[in-house]
């Protein structure tokens, strides 16, 4: 956090940027201008609704029933906390997110590691690779369900046919998988752009010198480029993290959750409750849960974010 | 003359299975969006054909028939809020990258803390309260109301990156600027902005994919008037069935702004998806 200090203040010159003990009344005002009008549209949009959310989750609510609202304490988060789906939804949501993120990374270093030499053709599979994160996540997640796992006419069945896979419903038998691998597919050309930035900030001249005193390629990798890699892969494993607890979009299109709750995260979990079962205490409640959870996350990454890059040049 | 050569014919040969093995994975990546994009040009019944047909008569009809459901409206819905959420997040975000980098305020690290906590909150801690206020002042089904909420998620992500940007202006050229007897807004229109346009136009690029493919908002807030691309496709479904041909061409049609802004941002991608922090 230091860093970061130092470096504002170091980036213009003393005219512009007095130390900051100096700088008047006025002038901070002057510097601040430009700020705020961002600073108040922010805290307006973002964290209003979250009071609101903290106020309806102590709130008995159904939207069903008019005139049902009515202070209930802590009650809906005593329910929460009984609620076994909710508990079943939250390890989904784990799950989720936690084995979407190695394999991406495990898969997003290969890509890298293939993409950082030069080879006929570099810049175009670069540009396909990193399609399927472009694509809109609706859309990717239509191809997954119909052109890929479809049971009848799907390319993977297709594909497996000849090793006697017989017409195989994935996405009913595997749901959770099914979603992942949408989530895999998605997610890997990110882990792999992340990575590979890291490979091309790798100092060139220790890597040589250790080749020339007799390093085997795999040592070199060990010793040398993955512990460059680490905070790459540090930092991509928490932003996709970040990213994924959002997820929605996949479970919607792809299996809406089902069967029962097998598939759902707390994205979903919680639409649902909210906007068909009309439950609005409850969905505040498990709304507010899933924020304290995912603080524990952010700690994470706002101190790695902060200590091992920000404004440091080290990462250019 | 044996040995060099021999050496360089060792390296050609395993640079080759490495090349080979990037182009499958490749392809195998960009595979599944291909196909959508060739079923599109089919008819039904070669899109639900088993085996699969990679060869087959294109048509426009599928394309014909998105057309004219009406899917427009959806597709100008999706180009509105993402123009202006997009030019809303410019007008907000670059005074405040600038100050927080060049003419740093007090507490710059604090607010830079809050501008990134704001991205940690998961959405679906604020959709039952926005849907509430967004209903109680009739914004429900209408635009500016994703409009604002695009703005205020790509607000953070936009500012730290810029910022990056603008902490590359040497310090060097506002010094000379100043010197010279340039006032403050000369200097940022005359020196500052032309550097850090090409970051500005990045970031632009960035916000027009997160806003544009954004979905969770756009099926709980709006309907039919102010439904956007994402939220039409759903519809194309549960409307009418499931025509696969034509599904892939309206998805085709959804994506393809999206990802052809990506191709041409994909060397400051990795920027904006790190907030800044890899360059």
């Amino acid at each position: 956090m230091t860093t970061t200090e130092v470096r504002s203040t170091d980036a213009g010159s003393d005219e512009f940027v007095p130390r900051s003990r100096t700088i008047s009344k006025a002038e901070g005002w002057r510097r601040r201008g430009p700020l705020l009008p961002a600073l108040i549209f922010l805290i307006l949009v973002t964290q209003i609704p979250f009071l609101f959310t903290l106020y309806y989750s102590t709130q008995s609510w159904n939207l069903v029933r008019p005139g049902s609202q009515e202070f209930n304490w802590l009650n809906n988060y005593v329910d929460v906390f009984r609620d076994s789906q909710f508990r079943e939804v939250a390890l989904n949501t784990v799950i989720m997110i936690v084995g979407t993120v190695i394999i991406s990374v495990i898969l997003g270093l290969m890509l890298a590691l293939l993409l950082d030499r030069k080879f006929i053709g570099r810049s175009l599979i670069r540009t396909l690779l990193i399609t399927p994160f472009l694509v809109t996540p609706v859309a990717g997640a239509l191809i997954w369900k119909t052109a890929m796992f479809d049971p009848v006419f799907g390319l993977i069945n297709f594909v497996l046919s000849p090793f006697g896979v017989e017409q195989i419903d994935w996405v009913s038998r595997f749901p959770l998988a099914a979603v992942m691998t949408n989530l895999i597919w998605q997610w890997t050309p990110f882990m792999m752009l992340l990575i590979l930035a890291g490979l091309q900030s790798m100092p060139k001249d220790i890597a040589e010198a250790a080749r020339v005193d007799g390093a085997s390629a795999f040592s070199l990798f060990r010793e040398l480029t993955l512990p460059h890699l680490r905070r790459f892969i540090e930092l991509g494993a928490v932003l996709g993290a970040i990213y994924l607890v959002n997820t929605f979009d996949a479970v919607y299109m792809m299996t809406s959750g089902g069967p029962g709750v097998a598939s759902a995260n707390l994205p979903f979990y919680i639409y649902q409750r909210a906007f068909l079962g009309f439950d609005i205490g409850q969905a505040a409640a498990m709304g507010v849960v899933t924020v304290i959870a995912t603080i524990l996350v952010s700690t994470l990454a706002l101190r790695l974010i902060f200590k091992s890059f920000s404004g440091n040049e080290e990462a250019a | 003359m044996s040995t060099p050569v021999m050496h360089k014919k060792k390296k050609f040969g395993t640079g080759t299975i490495w090349t080979v093995l990037a182009w499958i994975l490749g392809l195998g990546f960009f595979f599944p969006v291909l196909w959508m994009v060739l079923t599109g040009f089919k008819q039904e019944a070669d899109a639900y054909s088993d085996p699969p047909k990679l060869f087959f008569t294109p048509t426009l009809d599928q394309y014909r028939a998105v057309l004219s459901s009406g899917i427009g409206t959806a597709l100008m819905n999706s180009a509105f809020a993402t123009i202006v959420s997009t030019i809303l997040v410019l007008l907000l975000g670059i005074p405040a990258a600038f100050a927080l980098s060049l003419r740093p305020v007090k507490k710059t690290k604090d607010v830079l803390f809050f501008f990134i906590s704001t991205k940690m909150l998961p959405v679906v801690a604020v959709i039952v309260p926005l849907y509430v206020i967004v209903g109680d002042i009739g914004l429900l089904d209408n635009i500016w109301a994703l409009i604002v909420l695009y703005t205020a998620m790509n607000l953070p992500i936009a500012v730290w990156m810029m910022r990056s940007f603008f902490l590359e202006v040497p310090s060097e050229l506002l010094e000379a600027a100043s010197m010279d007897g340039a006032s403050l807004w000369t200097s940022v229109r005359e020196v500052i902005l032309p550097l850090v346009s090409p970051g500005i136009a990045a970031t632009a690029l960035i916000c027009t994919i997160f806003s544009w493919n954004e979905f969770f908002f756009a099926v709980n807030l709006t309907a039919v008037q102010a439904q956007t691309i994402p939220v039409a496709l759903v519809g194309f479904i549960t409307g009418e069935g499931l025509y696969w041909a034509r599904l892939s061409a309206a998805a085709t049609l959804a994506a393809l702004p999206v990802v052809l802004a990506g191709w041409i941002a994909q060397n400051k991608l990795v920027r904006g998806l790190s907030f800044g922090a890899i360059k």
